[in-house]
């Protein structure tokens, strides 16, 4: 007979976890691994909350295996190494993001590409550990994870602030510098929430010039004053769309409803690419004729790897590159889902997890 | 007044032209310009017959100023050079393929991405630098600016050779600008029809493992005993659809009917490249979550410039390239549009122009 959450694993646990599509998060026991000799252990001090952990509640995708404790943006401190593990001690402020788990065989892995490996295994949501057992998310008070898939964070770096840029930080960074990080290119990003807004102040500090593409008039103040975005398209104002016409090398879409592709594949000059970060959970329509016209591309995107991922921290450190947040207690997580879904925040919720998840709660 | 046009310019030509979205092709008198400087007049020996005819002599695109006269892959022998016309001579075999003109001052241009230039001259139903229409091969004669002319490889044939001029250069450019020329990596080809053919033949000759995708049974057997593919994907059949999840680099999706994309975004490989050359009328369906978590990309492509145009067909000389063609007579047009959008053909018509098309 298949063991409760609470024993399967000898380390007890306490979080919030959803159990069934409604998506209601409320307290939950669990348990996790043993530190083994390669894991490191910490204490989670905050997690950020990302679009996908609604998703993910609400089993929108399909995948989502109940109870499923969400979070992939979880900061803390390093409680526990294992004997084997050399680059973390205990105090180190560390994090975790969309990864715990990959083959470390294939080619993708040989590339420090883990999150592209088709053996990847998520920190929560559906998947299943090396050892059979369903992986917990970050609205937790612990985390345990093999070393690998450990984040340094730099000293310099507030924490609570640092976390959303371990899922929608390196969304947006990757794509950036895989594609668009070259002198005067012109770059558009679609989207002003958690990973729009990120994606502004990582390529203003690559140097790319930035037009935000948004349906909401109110942001443009914002974008340009405190983001630092060169200009503002309303993508309803038709007007301006034409004119702007042809002028960008890309755009990184991070708009997760459907919307058409139309207008932005036209936006591009020749040879120009849309990335799309975004997850709409229906197909979107693109049209064949503007993609061949201009030898166009459309491409996704998901994360990075663990190479990259350290790589963004450190450059977002060097640069104060931090998410603009809303720092919650965990009993407020059920209204901050509500108000993620009609995206009425600045831009991301950060749980303090370490100040207000107890299991008293 | 405007001028008609057998008047608009001083070269009498007869050719077949459509003259309403019925697409019925029918004799028709109009005229060209006179050989320029820098021009070219060829007397046309065959012209294929592409998919692209079709759309354009129905208005499916609805850009089609009628009347029209179709045809871009055309064959001739040069009658007459400019007096700055120093790459042909009288008798040159060559070739006109999609464009005939471009503004050569653009960034496109000056790197010989003619045919995205945003100022490009299609061989038919565009306007010229002079303000008059292009008509295309379906004619007698054709006078063309060298820039746009092609030498004809010697060992190419004239009339299977022909076809490559559309279909061949909008296979071979994808391939060289999205890296499918890897030997030993996996292809797909989606449509085994004229483009799909030539694709097959030109990914074998690279060395490619090549996949025909197609929802036509019938054809297995023709596409791996006769165009050399290694294997044959029935579209319809979901066992092996399934067996053939994520096992392709790439995708070149030549289908013109209206399809969804993530059935061919599952056949790729992650970091996989579906790229399409077809033409729908009408947007395709493309789910979003698994071109991003097997970071994916759906490029687009169209034809290539002049100087990829000689490279394939000097690349199709050297390995005994050509297309599967059915040579018909100039008055069997109507009848092969209808058997082409039946998909009745194997794979190309090719109209024997010199010898067919009569005043």
């Amino acid at each position: 007979m298949s063991k409760s959450p609470e024993e399967e694993h000898p380390r007890t646990a306490f979080g919030w976890a959803a159990r069934d599509k409604s998506g209601h998060l409320s307290p939950f026991h669990f348990s996790r691994r043993e530190t083994g000799e390669k894991d490191v252990r910490f204490k989670v001090l905050y997690c950020g909350i990302c679009h996908s952990d609604l998703h993910a509640i609400k089993n929108e995708w399909g995948s989502t295996i109940y109870p499923v404790v969400p979070g992939h943006e979880i900061v803390g401190v390093v409680t526990e190494v294992g004997s084997k593990v050399l680059k973390f001690k205990i105090g180190d402020k560390v994090g975790i993001g969309c990864l715990v788990g990959a083959c470390h065989s294939c080619d993708n892995c040989a590339n420090d590409l883990e999150n592209y490996c088709t053996k990847v295994i998520f920190t929560y949501g559906g998947a299943k550990y090396h050892d059979g057992t369903v992986t917990y998310g970050g609205y937790s008070d612990t985390m345990v994870a093999e070393e690998h898939y450990i984040v340094r964070i730099p000293d310099n770096i507030p924490l609570d602030a640092c976390a959303p840029l371990l899922c929608a930080g390196i969304t947006v960074y990757s794509p950036l510098r895989t594609y668009f990080d070259k002198p005067g290119f012109n770059v558009g990003v679609v989207g002003l929430g958690g990973l729009g807004h990120a994606a502004v102040k990582f390529a203003k500090a690559m140097g790319i010039k930035v037009t935000v593409i948004s349906t909401s008039p109110n942001k443009k103040k914002e974008a340009i004053d405190h983001l630092g975005t060169d200009s503002f398209l309303v993508s309803t104002d038709q007007e301006k769309m034409q004119a702007a016409m042809g002028t960008l090398d890309g755009i990184i879409d991070t708009v997760s409803a459907v919307h058409p592709l139309l207008p932005l594949i036209f936006l591009l000059k020749s040879h120009g690419k849309l990335i799309m970060v975004g997850a709409p959970d229906k197909p979107l329509e693109l049209p064949v004729f503007p993609l061949l016209l201009g030898r166009k591309i459309v491409a996704g995107s998901c994360i990075g790897g663990m190479k990259e991922t350290q790589e963004m921290i450190d450059f977002a450190a060097e640069h104060n590159i931090t998410a603009d947040i809303e720092v919650i207690p965990a009993d407020y997580v059920n209204t901050a889902m509500e108000r993620l879904a009609k995206a009425d925040v600045k831009y991301r919720f950060v749980i303090d997890v370490g100040n207000t998840l107890k299991s008293s709660n | 007044m405007a001028k008609t046009p057998v008047d608009e310019h001083p070269q009498k030509v007869y050719g077949w032209a459509a003259t309403d979205s019925s697409g019925i092709l029918s004799p028709f008198h109009f005229s060209r310009r006179d050989n320029g400087d820098e021009d070219v007049t060829i007397k046309i020996l065959y012209c294929g017959v592409c998919h692209s005819d079709l759309h354009t002599a129905k208005n499916e695109w609805g850009f089609t100023f009628y009347p029209v006269v179709p045809g871009h892959e055309i064959v001739g022998v040069v009658t007459k050079t400019g007096k700055n016309v120093t790459k042909f001579k009288d008798g040159d075999r060559v070739g006109v393929g999609v464009i005939v003109g471009s503004c050569k001052s653009c960034e496109c241009c000056q790197q010989d991405l003619e045919n995205y230039c945003p100022k490009f001259v299609f061989t038919y139903n565009s306007l010229y630098h002079d303000g008059t229409k292009t008509y295309g091969g379906y004619s007698d004669m054709i006078v063309v600016d060298q820039h746009y002319v092609l030498r004809f490889p010697d060992n190419l044939p004239s009339d299977s050779g022909a076809p490559l001029l559309c279909a061949g250069i909008t296979v071979y450019s994808p391939m060289k600008y999205y890296g499918i020329t890897e030997p030993g990596k996996h292809l797909g080809v989606a449509g085994l029809g004229g483009l799909g053919h030539v694709a097959v033949k030109l990914a074998k000759a690279f060395g490619l493992k090549v996949t025909v995708i197609s929802t036509s049974p019938n054809k297995e057997t023709e596409a791996i005993d006769r165009l050399g593919a290694d294997s044959f994907l029935l579209s319809t059949d979901a066992a092996k659809i399934k067996a053939a999840l994520g096992t392709m680099d790439y995708i070149i999706d030549t289908v013109s009917g209206i399809h969804p994309l993530g059935p061919l975004l599952g056949l790729l490989k992650v970091n996989g490249k579906l790229i399409t050359v077809g033409l729908p009328g009408k947007p395709l369906e493309l789910p979003i979550l698994p071109l991003a978590l097997g970071r994916k990309l759906v490029g687009g492509s169209d034809i290539g410039g002049m100087k990829e145009t000689q490279e394939m067909l000097d690349f199709c000389g050297k390995h005994n390239i050509t297309a599967d063609i059915e040579l018909i007579k100039m008055d069997y047009i109507n009848t092969a549009m209808e058997r082409m959008a039946k998909s009745d053909v194997r794979y190309r018509f090719v109209i024997d122009v010199a010898n067919s098309i009569s005043k």
